[in-house]
């Protein structure tokens, strides 16, 4: 565990999460709070960051965006991980019939451009998280779906999976504790890409305002809101935007260290 | 048979050649001192186990190694001007025009997706402003040369579609088409079965003959250098230790590691009257003493009931049109086939690659359902033994010792995985049972705790022996399991399955293609071909008095390790391998088998054969 979060991505993204899970408890300003005499208000004792339009405290309106944006993209790239690897591994292990019927219906959901898929189900069911979580996780579990079962079909064809098979163990064994752990370095990358594109993918939606609904604090609706204002407050437009990229940076250094921790090849030697 | 012209001035001349690569920082020494040349019209082998560093310096005469990340020094002059000096245009002049090389594995030297001729006519018009169709007429001449049957009818396949020995004729078409002066082969006949390999030494030879260029061979086989030397340059571990005419270096070799090589390589007739398997004599590399170890009792118990009976196993495999998925073609890959094996006994299967041994191997061991035919282990159908109960009679050691590890398992707990499967032992009980096999199989107990990654291919092999013996089965099951070593680690793990067998009454099926190793190991011996089992008997009988034209064909082509008896052997005539590729309509004939002497049986030879 401390090897994990001794890298710098560890520790930054440590304290993002921590940061954003334990906002209610942190002694924030609340996000909601209005306070019309200051509006536009710069930096103060009360107001580390300054206030926004409606004079509402930035700081606390970041973190609890931030706090969205990992609480959605987190719990939809789970969610499409569980269902997107399950698929995988089963096809590429049982092969025939079912292999070919799941990997068409993957096919038939990538021939959606993710955003017009993300923006049909947000009109149908309206918008909010209960809606963005399972779209965002339908539109990442084929390339969970992909990523598994071709990793599988490598490593199903090597002799220590034959060699688990004669000493008799019986399938799920074979691939929870012998297929599963040898596939996990691209399905870690995977992960990683995917947090990143719902992060991507939830603040565009709420910029369209199709996503987090107002007055939930979301990167990307605050972006969207400080468009009016740019050329007179770029404060207000930047510091969510820098927020949105050190988060997706973070995110793929993170999983890249932990990608490289998870290969025995490389922790151990050197 | 080329003359040694040491009057003549070198074509290559190296000196104090030393290459070092850049790991992590530092700069390793991978290469010193080398000093060699090589004239027109000569071979030189440089012989060496893996890591010696005899690829890398021919890898450094080529400049085809990363210039950033490997330091090089010395000389090499080629026709009086220094490779080493020369830059990446002046090199590409001379790479596959004067110089030409290739490589072992002929499957992933060629490019896939270009048709066979079109690779050897785009090596000539690299080279050579010619026309498309001149290309075309020479690439046609040289595939002639290499003995491509029918060249002019397979110049537009695809290397898929031809076979691994003519897939390396076709590298030596290429690398041969500029008429180099010089041509480096690489391992070019390791991944080749015998009879190929054979071919294959025989045309380099006689290309070699024609051009009077000069051959750099690289290898580690001793019978191939005894076969095609003229001098021979021994590697070990960077250094040049020996370097001498074959014949020299042969008859009185003088450093150590030379004699272990040479006493370490199977040769064929060694086993003289020995009833019995003999384990290989123990090389002591620091006392340079070779101690043959005791002759000891048969392990066979042939009074004991048979371990493993087959009869008329078969296995086919379908070949489907692509749309309607309708079988057009079946595969026979094992057909017919009745073995049977006793406790302590050793029966080898050999053939070449595609005969069906090891789909025969993976039938024995259930990893294939069979299509027909009983397989009876310890007196009981394999079919209807429950998992857990069939992985205590019998294991399978693969050949690849880098596949066959989890890379993800600690080795002691790959070692007791079986036992955790079945939750036979306490948890706590498991490493000691894991130390206890790995000093077994001759490792430390401490190396319990390693990775696969940090083990040689032959600790690795030791590894996977130790996992087949932790349920202490009847049966083990080995596919090609030394092949993929170097030859002192081979003759060290044979001898510690030939102890194994003896400690614990061990029926071993050995499949391979070594027939010296084999002759060595085997109590019985059947020989496959197409699927089929052509001959079967004794060892002594197999191999003293082989009756199948098969059989025969396969023993002359081991190459034999001593450069007095060169050109004794006959290379049998080029023949592609027939394919147990059949229509979906193809009634197998009934085969009838002859018994020659007592327990030697020969297939009635089909008119292919006469």
């Amino acid at each position: 565990m401390r090897k994990i979060f001794s890298a710098p991505s560890g520790i930054l993204l440590l304290t993002m999460v921590l940061g954003a899970l334990l906002a209610p408890v942190l002694p924030l300003q609340d996000p909601l709070a209005m306070d019309m005499s200051g509006r536009f208000a710069g930096p103060s004792a009360n107001h580390w960051l300054g206030q926004d339009d409606y004079g509402r405290d930035l700081l606390s309106r970041l973190v609890y965006a931030l706090r969205g944006a990992i609480l959605i993209s987190g719990s939809s790239a789970v969610l499409a991980a569980v269902i997107g690897i399950s698929i995988g591994v089963i096809a590429g292990y049982v092969r025939g019939f079912s292999e070919m019927l799941s990997l068409r219906i993957m096919d038939v959901i990538l021939c959606f451009p993710p955003l017009l898929l993300a923006m049909l189900a947000a009109t149908l069911y309206g918008a909010g998280p209960q809606t963005l979580v399972p779209v965002l996780a339908l539109v990442f579990v084929p390339s969970f779906t992909r990523v598994a079962h071709a990793s599988v079909m490598t490593v199903r064809a090597m002799d220590y999976v034959d060699a688990v098979k004669l000493m008799g163990a019986p399938s799920r064994r074979i691939i929870f504790r012998t297929i599963l752990p040898n596939v996990s370095g691209p399905l870690f990358v995977q992960f990683s890409f995917v947090v990143a594109m719902s992060v991507v993918l939830e603040s565009g939606l709420s910029y369209l305002g199709l996503g987090v609904l107002p007055p939930e604090p979301s990167l990307g609706m605050m972006i969207g809101a400080a468009r009016a204002t740019f050329l007179t407050e770029p404060w207000l437009l930047l510091a969510p935007c820098i927020l949105l990229s050190v988060l997706i940076l973070v995110l793929n250094a993170f999983c890249d260290h932990l990608r490289h921790l998870l290969d025995p090849r490389r922790s151990a030697g050197s | 048979m080329t003359m040694t012209q040491s009057s003549a001035a070198p074509l290559l001349q190296v000196s104090d050649l030393a290459v070092s690569f850049r790991k992590d920082g530092q700069w390793r020494n991978v290469v010193r001192d080398m000093n060699f040349s090589v004239t027109a019209g000569e071979t030189l082998a440089i012989v060496g186990e893996s890591g010696s560093g005899k690829s890398v310096t021919s890898m450094a005469v080529m400049q085809l190694l990363p210039r950033v990340s490997t330091r090089i020094t010395g000389k090499v002059l080629f026709q009086d001007r220094d490779l080493l000096a020369l830059g990446e245009p002046e090199m590409e002049a001379v790479r596959g025009n004067r110089i030409s090389m290739i490589f072992q594995e002929p499957m992933t030297s060629l490019n896939p997706v270009m048709t066979i001729g079109a690779q050897i006519a785009e090596a000539i018009r690299v080279h050579r402003p010619v026309s498309k169709a001149e290309a075309r007429a020479l690439a046609l001449e040289m595939m002639d040369r290499v003995h491509i049957p029918a060249a002019r009818s397979r110049y537009d396949d695809f290397p898929h579609q031809f076979s691994g020995g003519m897939r390396q004729r076709v590298m030596i078409a290429a690398a041969l088409a500029c008429k180099p002066d010089l041509l480096i082969a690489d391992e070019p006949t390791t991944a080749l079965d015998v009879t190929i390999q054979a071919q294959v030494l025989d045309l380099i030879k006689e290309l070699q003959a024609d051009t009077g260029m000069g051959v750099i061979f690289i290898t580690h086989d001793m019978g191939v250098v005894a076969e095609v030397a003229d001098r021979t340059l021994v590697m070990y571990n960077g250094d040049v230790i020996e370097s001498g005419t074959t014949a020299q270096i042969f008859a009185t070799p003088q450093k150590t590691y030379t004699r272990a090589l040479l006493s370490a390589v199977p040769k064929l007739g060694t086993m003289g009257g020995t009833p019995h398997p003999l384990p290989y004599p123990v090389f002591d590399m620091q006392t340079g003493t070779m101690t043959e170890l005791p002759l000891r009792g048969d392990t066979l118990q042939s009074d004991a009931k048979p371990l493993l009976e087959v009869t008329g196993l078969s296995k086919r495999f379908e070949v489907k049109s692509k749309i309607l998925k309708r079988v057009v073609a079946r595969v026979h890959a094992v057909e017919q086939v009745g073995l049977m094996l006793r406790r302590g006994e050793t029966l080898s299967i050999v053939g070449e690659s595609g005969c069906g041994k090891s789909t025969t191997g993976r039938l024995l061991t259930g990893l294939y359902p069979s299509d027909s035919g009983r397989i009876l282990l310890d007196g009981r159908e394999l079919g209807k033994i429950p998992a857990n109960e069939r992985a205590r009679d019998i294991q399978m050691i693969f050949q690849d010792p880098y596949a066959s590890l989890n890379p993800r398992l600690r080795v002691g707990e790959a070692i007791t995985e079986p036992l955790r499967i079945h939750k036979l032992v306490p948890r706590k009980d498991e490493a000691e049972i894991a130390e206890r096999l790995l000093e077994r199989v001759g490792l430390q107990a401490q190396m319990a705790d390693r990775y696969p990654h940090e083990f040689s291919g032959g600790q690795r092999q030791r590894i996977c022996v130790a996992r087949a013996l932790v349920m202490k089965p009847k049966v083990i099951v080995a596919d090609e399991a030394v092949s993929a070593l170097d030859v002192t680690m081979k003759t060290q793990v044979i001898n510690l399955m030939m102890d194994l067998q003896q400690e614990m009454g061990l029926g071993f099926v050995f499949i391979s293609h070594d027939m010296a190793v084999v002759e060595r190991i085997s109590h019985k011996v059947a020989v496959m071909y197409l699927g089929e089992v052509v001959e079967m008997g004794p060892r002594a009988a197999i191999f003293s008095n082989p009756t199948h034209p098969y059989t025969r064909r396969l023993l002359s082509a081991v190459p034999v390790p001593d450069p007095a008896r060169r050109g004794q052997r006959s290379a049998p005539p080029i023949l592609e391998l027939r394919s147990p590729l059949r229509t979906s309509d193809y009634r197998h004939p009934v085969r009838r088998y002859l018994e020659v002497s007592q327990g030697h049986f020969v297939q009635e030879p089909g008119p292919e054969w006469t």
